[in-house]
C-alpha cells in the first residue's frame, strides 16, 4: 500500500502580504487515483476586482485532502455557469467525474453577495446539490469552504471539515536571543490567523471547549506553567489552577464540562479532573512516576494517560472517579508510546510512537487496542501532539521540517498527506476544532 | 531568567571543570574535612565574614567561590539523575544556601526536543527534583528553593543534532 505512493508539491499563491507571516498549504503526498473534477471559475457580476476566487477556494480545499484532483483551468472546454449552460459530453470527454459551476452576484452600494452554485455527477448526468448561499463580500471565502464541505460530503458520505479551524503556539526566536510566543487560531488551511494570545514565555497545550467557544491552555506568564482558559470572541481569560508545581496539559471533557489536567502539586505529576462549574478537583491517577497527557475516551467517562511507571512512556486507561487507582495498560510493543487519543470508534488510538531504544525517532500511529495491529502514518523523525479533524478523516500533528516547527497533516490511512509551512518561527502543538457549525 | 548569560555560564563551567579536575585529590580532602566538622563549622565561619579585617581566603573558600559560579548541570540522554561529577559542586552550593539563609533560588529544569512536550516537561521537573532534593539533605531549606520546569520549551540551543541536545538537557540555578 505505501510503494506506490506519488509525490505531488503544489504550492499555493500567498494571496496577500498580510502583517504577519500566513500558513499555506502544500500538498506532499496525494492518493495514486485523486476523483477528477472541474471547478470552473464562477461568473461574477456586480463585485468589484480582487474579491475572492470562490472557486479556486473549493478547488484548493479539494485537493488539499488528496483525495481529488481539479482540472487545470487552461483545459476547461467551456465556462457554463449554471445547469442549462452544462453539456455533460464535454466533460465526460475529458474523464472528469464530477462538475461545479456557480455565480457570484453583488448588489449594488452594498456589502452583500449572492453565491449560486450547482454540483454535478457527470456520468449520470444528474444534479447532486445546488444552492444560493449569501452573506459580506469578505465572507466569500467562508461561502468557498461550505460549498467544500458540501462537495466532499456528496463524493465520500463524510462531513466536510473545511470550514473548521485550528489553534497552535508560535515561537519566534528574535535576533537577539529572546524569544516570544504566540496563540495563534487560522481556519484549517492556515489562512486568516488570528492571534489569541501574546507572551514573553512559554504557552502550551492549546485545547477547544467542545463547542469552540473557549480554549484552554498552559502559560508561563507568571514564570510558573499555569492553566488558563479563555473566551474566543471576547478575550475574557480565567486562571484556572495555581497549584505548587507542573500545571499542564487541560483537555476539555466531550460535554465541556470537566477539564482533565496534570497537576504534580502530591510530588509527582499526576492526573486529576476538575469540574469547571464547582471548582471541585478529583485525583484521577496516584503513582510517584511520571503520569501525563490525558485525554478522554469517547463515552467521556474514562481518561488516557502516558505513564512511565515501567521506566518508560506506556499508554494506560483509568476510569474517572473510580475507587481505586487501578489502570489497565493499552500498549506494550513499542519502546515509548506517548499522547494517546482515541478515535471517535473507541478501538484505535492515535499516539505518538518511539519504536526502539536504539532509535530515538518518534512517528504518529494508530494501534487498535483490540487487535494489536499499528499502522505507523508518518516516516519523519520528530513527529508529536497529534490532533484529530472532527470529521476523523486526517490527523494534523507537528513535525520539523529544514530545522523549524512545521504542522503537517496525514489522512488516517496514511496516503494524503500536507504541510503547513511557516513564514517565520517554530509552529507547534495544532489542536483541531470541532465542526463550527 | 538567565538564559541570556548562558554562553558565559557554559564557558564558566567549561573552565571550572578544568580547574576542578585538575584539583580533584585535593579538594576532596578539604571536602571530607569540612563534612566532618559539619553543622559546628557553619556557626563560626558566618561570624568570621562579620569581622573587619579581611581574612586570606583559604583553599575551600576558594572552592566554594568556584562552585557557586557554576549554575548549569547538564544531564545525560532518558536519564533525570545529575552526573556524579557535579555532586561535589551541589554540595557547595547547598552549604551556600545552608550559611544564607535568606538566600533564594529557583531551579530551572529543562529537557531536549526529543519525546512529546508534556512528558519533557515532567522530565524537566524531575531533573530539577533530583537537585532539589540534593541540595535540602545538604542543609538547603526547601523555602529557599522554587523548582519550575519549562521542558523543551526554552532550549539554550536550537538545531536539531547531539550537541544541542546535550545543551539543552539542563537544569540551572537562577538567583531569585
Amino acid at each position: 500500500m505505501k510503494t506506490c505512493r506519488s509525490l505531488m508539491a503544489i504550492i499555493l499563491l500567498a494571496a496577500n502580504a498580510a502583517a504577519h507571516a500566513q500558513l499555506s498549504i502544500q500538498i506532499t503526498q496525494g492518493v495514486d487515483d485523486p476523483i477528477p473534477i472541474a471547478v470552473v471559475p464562477f461568473q461574477t457580476a456586480g463585485i468589484g476586482f480582487g474579491a475572492e476566487d470562490v472557486a479556486r477556494v473549493v478547488a484548493n480545499d479539494l485537493e488539499q485532502v488528496g483525495e481529488f484532483r481539479a482540472l487545470e483551468r487552461e483545459n476547461l472546454l467551456s465556462m457554463p455557469s449554471e445547469q442549462s449552460e452544462v453539456f455533460f459530453r464535454d466533460w465526460q470527454v475529458m474523464a472528469q467525474d464530477y462538475l461545479l459551476v456557480g455565480k457570484v452576484t453583488g448588489t449594488p452600494g452594498s456589502q452583500l453577495v449572492q453565491v449560486q452554485y450547482e454540483f454535478f455527477d457527470v456520468n449520470r448526468e444528474l444534479l447532486l446539490a445546488g444552492e444560493v448561499l449569501s452573506g459580506s463580500i469578505s465572507q466569500l471565502r467562508d461561502i468557498g469552504h461550505e460549498i467544500s464541505n458540501i462537495v466532499y460530503e456528496q463524493v465520500t458520505g463524510l462531513r466536510g471539515a473545511f470550514t473548521t479551524q485550528i489553534l497552535y503556539v508560535v515561537a519566534e526566536r528574535a535576533p537577539g536571543g529572546n524569544t516570544s510566543f504566540r496563540l495563534e487560531k487560522a481556519d484549517y488551511d492556515g489562512r486568516r490567523p488570528q492571534v489569541l494570545l501574546r507572551s514573553q514565555e512559554p504557552i502550551m497545550s492549546p485545547n477547544w471547549s467542545p463547542d469552540a467557544e473557549e480554549v484552554a491552555y498552559v502559560s508561563f506568564e507568571t514564570d510558573l506553567p499555569r492553566i488558563y482558559t479563555q473566551n474566543i470572541a471576547t478575550g475574557q481569560r480565567r486562571q484556572i489552577t495555581n497549584y505548587p508545581g507542573i500545571n499542564s496539559s487541560p483537555v476539555y471533557s466531550p460535554d465541556g464540562n470537566m477539564l482533565a489536567m496534570v497537576l504534580s502539586k502530591d510530588g509527582s505529576p499526576d492526573i486529576y479532573v476538575q469540574d469547571l462549574r464547582s471548582n471541585e478537583l478529583i485525583r484521577v491517577t496516584d503513582h510517584p512516576a511520571i503520569d501525563t497527557e490525558p485525554s478522554w475516551t469517547p463515552d467521556g467517562r474514562s481518561i488516557v494517560f502516558m505513564s512511565d511507571r515501567t521506566g518508560q512512556p506506556q499508554i494506560y486507561q483509568i476510569e474517572v472517579g473510580a475507587s481505586s487507582f487501578d489502570v489497565e495498560r493499552l500498549t506494550y510493543d513499542c519502546f515509548q508510546c506517548a499522547k494517546a487519543r482515541f478515535l471517535p470508534d473507541g478501538n484505535n488510538l492515535v499516539h505518538v510512537r518511539r519504536e526502539t531504544r536504539q532509535s530515538p525517532t518518534y512517528q504518529i500511529a494508530i494501534i487498535n487496542v483490540e487487535t494489536l495491529r499499528v499502522i505507523t502514518l508518518t516516516d519523519t523523525s520528530l513527529d508529536e501532539s497529534p490532533s484529530l479533524a472532527p470529521n476523523g478523516s486526517m490527523i494534523m500533528y507537528a513535525t520539523k521540517y529544514q530545522g523549524r516547527g512545521v504542522l503537517d497533516a496525514v489522512s488516517i490511512d496514511g496516503l494524503v498527506k500536507f504541510r503547513l509551512p511557516s513564514a517565520q518561527g517554530d509552529v507547534r502543538e495544532p489542536a483541531w476544532s470541532p465542526f463550527l457549525n | 531568567m538567565g538564559t541570556q548569560s548562558y554562553s558565559i555560564f557554559r564557558a564558566a563551567l567549561l573552565v571550572f571543570s578544568l580547574t576542578l579536575f585538575a584539583a580533584c585529590s585535593s579538594t576532596e580532602d578539604v571536602d571530607d574535612q569540612q563534612t566532618a566538622g559539619g553543622e559546628s563549622d557553619t556557626g563560626s565561619s558566618a561570624q568570621t565574614s562579620g569581622t573587619s579585617e579581611p581574612p586570606p581566603l583559604t583553599a575551600e573558600e576558594i572552592a566554594m567561590e568556584e562552585a557557586l559560579r557554576t549554575t548549569v548541570f547538564y544531564f545525560d540522554f532518558d536519564v533525570a539523575e545529575f552526573k556524579a561529577e557535579d555532586r561535589e559542586t551541589l554540595t557547595y552550593h547547598a552549604r551556600d544556601l545552608a550559611g544564607n539563609p535568606g538566600r533564594q533560588i529557583r531551579l530551572e529544569g529543562h529537557a531536549d526536543e526529543r519525546g512529546t512536550r508534556e512528558y519533557n516537561l515532567a522530565l524537566g521537573e524531575r531533573r530539577a527534583n533530583g537537585i532539589l532534593n540534593y541540595l535540602i539533605v545538604n542543609g538547603a531549606s526547601r523555602a529557599q528553593i522554587e523548582v519550575v520546569s519549562y521542558g523543551e520549551e526554552r532550549p539554550a540551543e536550537t538545531g536539531t543534532n547531539e550537541t544541542a541536545y546535550a545543551a539543552n538537557r539542563r537544569v540551572e540555578i537562577v538567583g531569585r
